[in-house]
């Protein structure tokens, strides 16, 4: 370790080196290439490389700047953006999950999107407004500007359906764990819900929705409020779906990334997901028809506990920012405005089942689908934006990584009662107060 | 044994009689070892003394996410974030304490079996048979894998319904009640045992059977007409005899396990409570509150922790041969 922790100080003496002798970043002394992370969208990391390959190729044509793509998977993204900042050796663009933006705000390190820099990228108005809400902290420029829409929405299997008898989605909590059950056969190796139980960001995601559900707040003030009875009953309510209704397998604990349970639905092995809405290309990778699934809201409690609030998603998606230390700023925001132009986000957005983040881009009838239209209610009437201060980041990690524990304890066999969670809560709530 | 060698410079110069060398050759002719050595000094201070200062300079740091991009402007600390990882009634020093105690586990049965395999090989591959050769190489395979592709593969054979392992164990020979978990919960940490003597014992083996050759043979022959068993002469004459390759083998494995990150990291991303190995658990801690100055703490407290355990380890060796 003491390896690890001397490559990153080596790494920032090094950058500190050489933005002295440099122009501190921000300049434009090498105006023909660009180096671009991209978040991983599709099914895989090679997939990516595919899709993005040949548009990258003909913004090269449009403007003589060739990009040097990376695409980085989930688990890495946040840490390989974080050394880049601490070490100032980083890519020029960078793609963010959108919830971290006021995170990475904080840090200082990527240009903001001011209202000149922003026209460069065909302007405020070019964005649908409630997809500017998650690009940065309340009173302050943007610090990024989204690139892909996503929502969270019920994905279940019609087939699965019909064959126990239920007659539609389910329109209450309590209907989806009942349909759950009836759909459940371990014998069949088939269960009614499938998660990904080692993704620290998704038990992060369903802890702030559930936890909503029920009332909670995240932050009063900047304070961490992680272990409140509200958060308590939220995360038990994920949890229990395994612990306690059993209509989860258990060998879910151990999926890390969407290819699993996507694989797991496709082939009726699991009747429902709660997912993002890029899971509709996901789906047909795998060889599911799009008449095959129904994707409706996931449902909320019935009657809502007092102060819970109606959150069936948050307000999810991808951003696109420009490192400061970039040494070709307008090459950069040339490549912004490229992947958010409208050609592009129809492209783009069509093959990875993400929604596009400007308005004219739903003309084309690729987003005129049904389930669309429901991820786009969703974002309109029952989505809540992730809270956008700087410690935001913190909480995923944290909260992420205490549901995924408790999920593989549950898989165990353990007891995940209420206890058991509010003390996990509220170790990582001290952690949060100790260490940031 | 340097005792009784004279440096060959000091022999030169004390030849009675000999004229006396021109001064600035014999300073050049001194001052050689050390320009031989400066590139080495050189490139020693900027990789490994330097950034070690740094490191430690930024553990007293309030390093956080407003300060990575210019951490000169970070406030001072002090021992702030020391007095936060070894509080151990607190979160964050009761996991340290907890990751350092399964690092300490996994490093003894690491080095412990794949000594003991180590051994055991090269002691049976000592004579010569029919396919020694081929089977001295097979053995070295796991040690020439790139550790990503066989920390993968292994990855792959310990998951929990299309594993290798759990179709072995639990369907063939009927040993486990149903398929147990191995990278999450507690077994995580017999997987990582397990791939971790995968991983050394070829190494163990290397290092024996090149100590095996140095012993004489004559000493074999001699204590086998006194009656000596196989038993014997391996407890008599094998062991006695690779005891300076011993001492420097057991170092060499325990450094490498006690800092080996990418066996843990690769295998289960975020390890679980029980395989919670201590390079990991600092990479995690820096990065899940943000705060290096903190990873950085705990950094120092390790660098310390093997300091101490390689300066006592190596002392008493020595004081051992001075009064053996």
């Amino acid at each position: 370790m003491a390896r690890g922790i001397a490559a990153l100080a080596a790494s920032v003496m090094l950058a500190a080196g050489l933005a002295a002798c440099g122009s501190g970043g921000g300049g434009n002394s090498s105006p023909t290439t660009l180096t671009y992370w991209a978040s991983n969208q599709g099914r895989s990391i090679q997939q990516d490389q595919q899709v993005l390959t040949p548009e990258l190729k003909k913004f090269e044509a449009k403007t003589g700047i060739k990009v040097k793509l990376e695409v980085i998977g989930w688990p890495d993204l946040l840490n390989r953006i974080l050394a880049a900042t601490s070490s100032g050796q980083g890519p020029d663009v960078v793609n963010v999950g959108n919830t971290w933006s006021a995170s990475l705000q904080a840090t200082g390190a990527f240009q903001q999107f001011d209202d000149a820099t922003i026209a460069k990228v065909g302007g405020k108005a070019r964005f649908i407004p409630s997809t500017l809400t998650s690009t940065g902290a309340a009173g302050k420029a943007p610090g990024f500007v989204p690139i892909y829409g996503l929502a969270y929405g019920l994905f279940y299997n019609k087939k699965l359906f019909s064959q126990a008898g239920i007659a539609g989605p389910p329109k209450t909590w309590q209907e989806l764990v009942t349909d759950a059950r009836k759909l459940t056969d371990p014998a069949k190796k088939q269960y009614g819900v499938g998660i990904e139980g080692a993704s620290y960001t998704e038990g992060a995601h369903f802890a702030f929705m559930f936890g909503a559900q029920q009332g909670a707040r995240l932050f009063q003030g900047g304070q961490p409020g992680f272990d409140s009875p509200q958060m308590v009953a939220g995360v038990k309510q994920y949890l229990d779906l395994l612990a306690t209704d059993k209509v989860v397998n258990p060998s879910d604990a151990e999926y890390v990334n969407d290819s699993d349970v996507l694989k797991d639905f496709a082939t009726g092995k699991a009747g429902m997901l709660m997912i993002q809405s890029n899971a509709t290309a996901g789906l047909q990778e795998n060889g599911m028809k799009p008449a095959d699934f129904g994707v409706t809201p996931i449902p909320l409690p019935e009657p809502l506990p007092p102060g819970g609030r109606r959150v069936a998603s948050h307000v999810a998606g991808i951003n696109i920012g420009v490192f400061k230390n970039t040494r070709n700023k307008d090459g950069a925001l040339k490549l912004i405005d490229f992947l958010t132009g409208p050609d592009e986000q129809k492209i783009l957005n069509g093959v990875y089942g993400s929604l596009p983040v400007v308005q004219s881009a739903y003309a084309d009838p690729k987003f005129q689908t049904p389930a669309i239209s429901v991820f786009k209610q969703v974002l309109a009437s029952e989505a809540e934006t992730m809270p956008m201060i700087p410690q935001e980041a913190q909480f995923e990690t944290l909260v992420g990584n205490t549901v995924k524990q408790l999920i593989a304890d549950a898989a165990a066999g353990r007891p995940t009662d209420d206890q058991t969670i509010k003390s996990r809560l509220s170790e990582a709530n001290k952690k949060m107060q100790q260490g940031g | 044994m340097s005792r009784t060698i004279e440096a060959p410079g000091d022999a030169r110069t004390s030849v009675p009689g000999a004229p006396p060398r021109p001064r600035g050759r014999r300073i050049g002719r001194k001052a050689l070892p050390y320009v031989l050595l400066l590139p080495a000094l050189v490139a020693e201070l900027a990789i490994h003394v330097i950034p070690m200062l740094v490191g430690a300079w930024m553990s007293l740091l309030h390093l956080t996410q407003f300060f990575i991009r210019n951490w000169t402007a970070a406030p001072y600390g002090g021992l702030t974030n020391y007095r936060v990882a070894l509080d151990w009634n607190g979160p964050v020093g009761k996991d340290l304490v907890h990751s350092f105690l399964v690092t300490v586990a996994v490093t003894a049965l690491v080095v412990g079996g794949s000594w003991l395999f180590g051994i055991a090989a090269a002691v049976l591959l000592e004579r010569p048979f029919r396919g020694r050769g081929a089977l001295r190489t097979f053995f070295l395979i796991p040690y020439a894998l790139p550790i990503f592709t066989a920390v993968i593969t292994w990855r792959f054979m310990f998951q929990r319904d299309s594993g290798l392992v759990n179709a072995v164990l639990s369907d063939e020979l009927h040993l486990t009640h149903g398929h147990p978990f191995w990278l999450i919960g507690d077994n995580g940490f017999v997987a990582l045992v397990v791939i971790g003597i995968w991983r050394m014992w070829p190494f163990a083996f290397l290092t024996l059977t090149a100590g095996l050759q140095g012993i004489p043979a004559d000493l074999y022959e001699a204590a086998a007409i006194d009656g000596a068993g196989t038993l014997r002469r391996l407890w008599s004459v094998t062991l006695p005899l690779l005891r300076p390759v011993n001492s420097v083998l057991l170092l060499v494995l325990f450094l490498w396990t006690f800092n080996d990150f990418n066996t843990a990291y690769i295998l289960f991303d975020q390890p679980p409570a029980a395989a919670d190995v201590i390079s990991i658990h600092i990479y995690n801690a820096s990065f899940i509150t943000w705060n290096f100055g903190l990873g950085s703490a705990m950094s120092v407290l390790l660098l310390v922790f093997l300091l101490v355990v390689t300066l006592g380890y190596l002392g008493t060796g020595r004081l051992r041969r001075r009064y053996a």
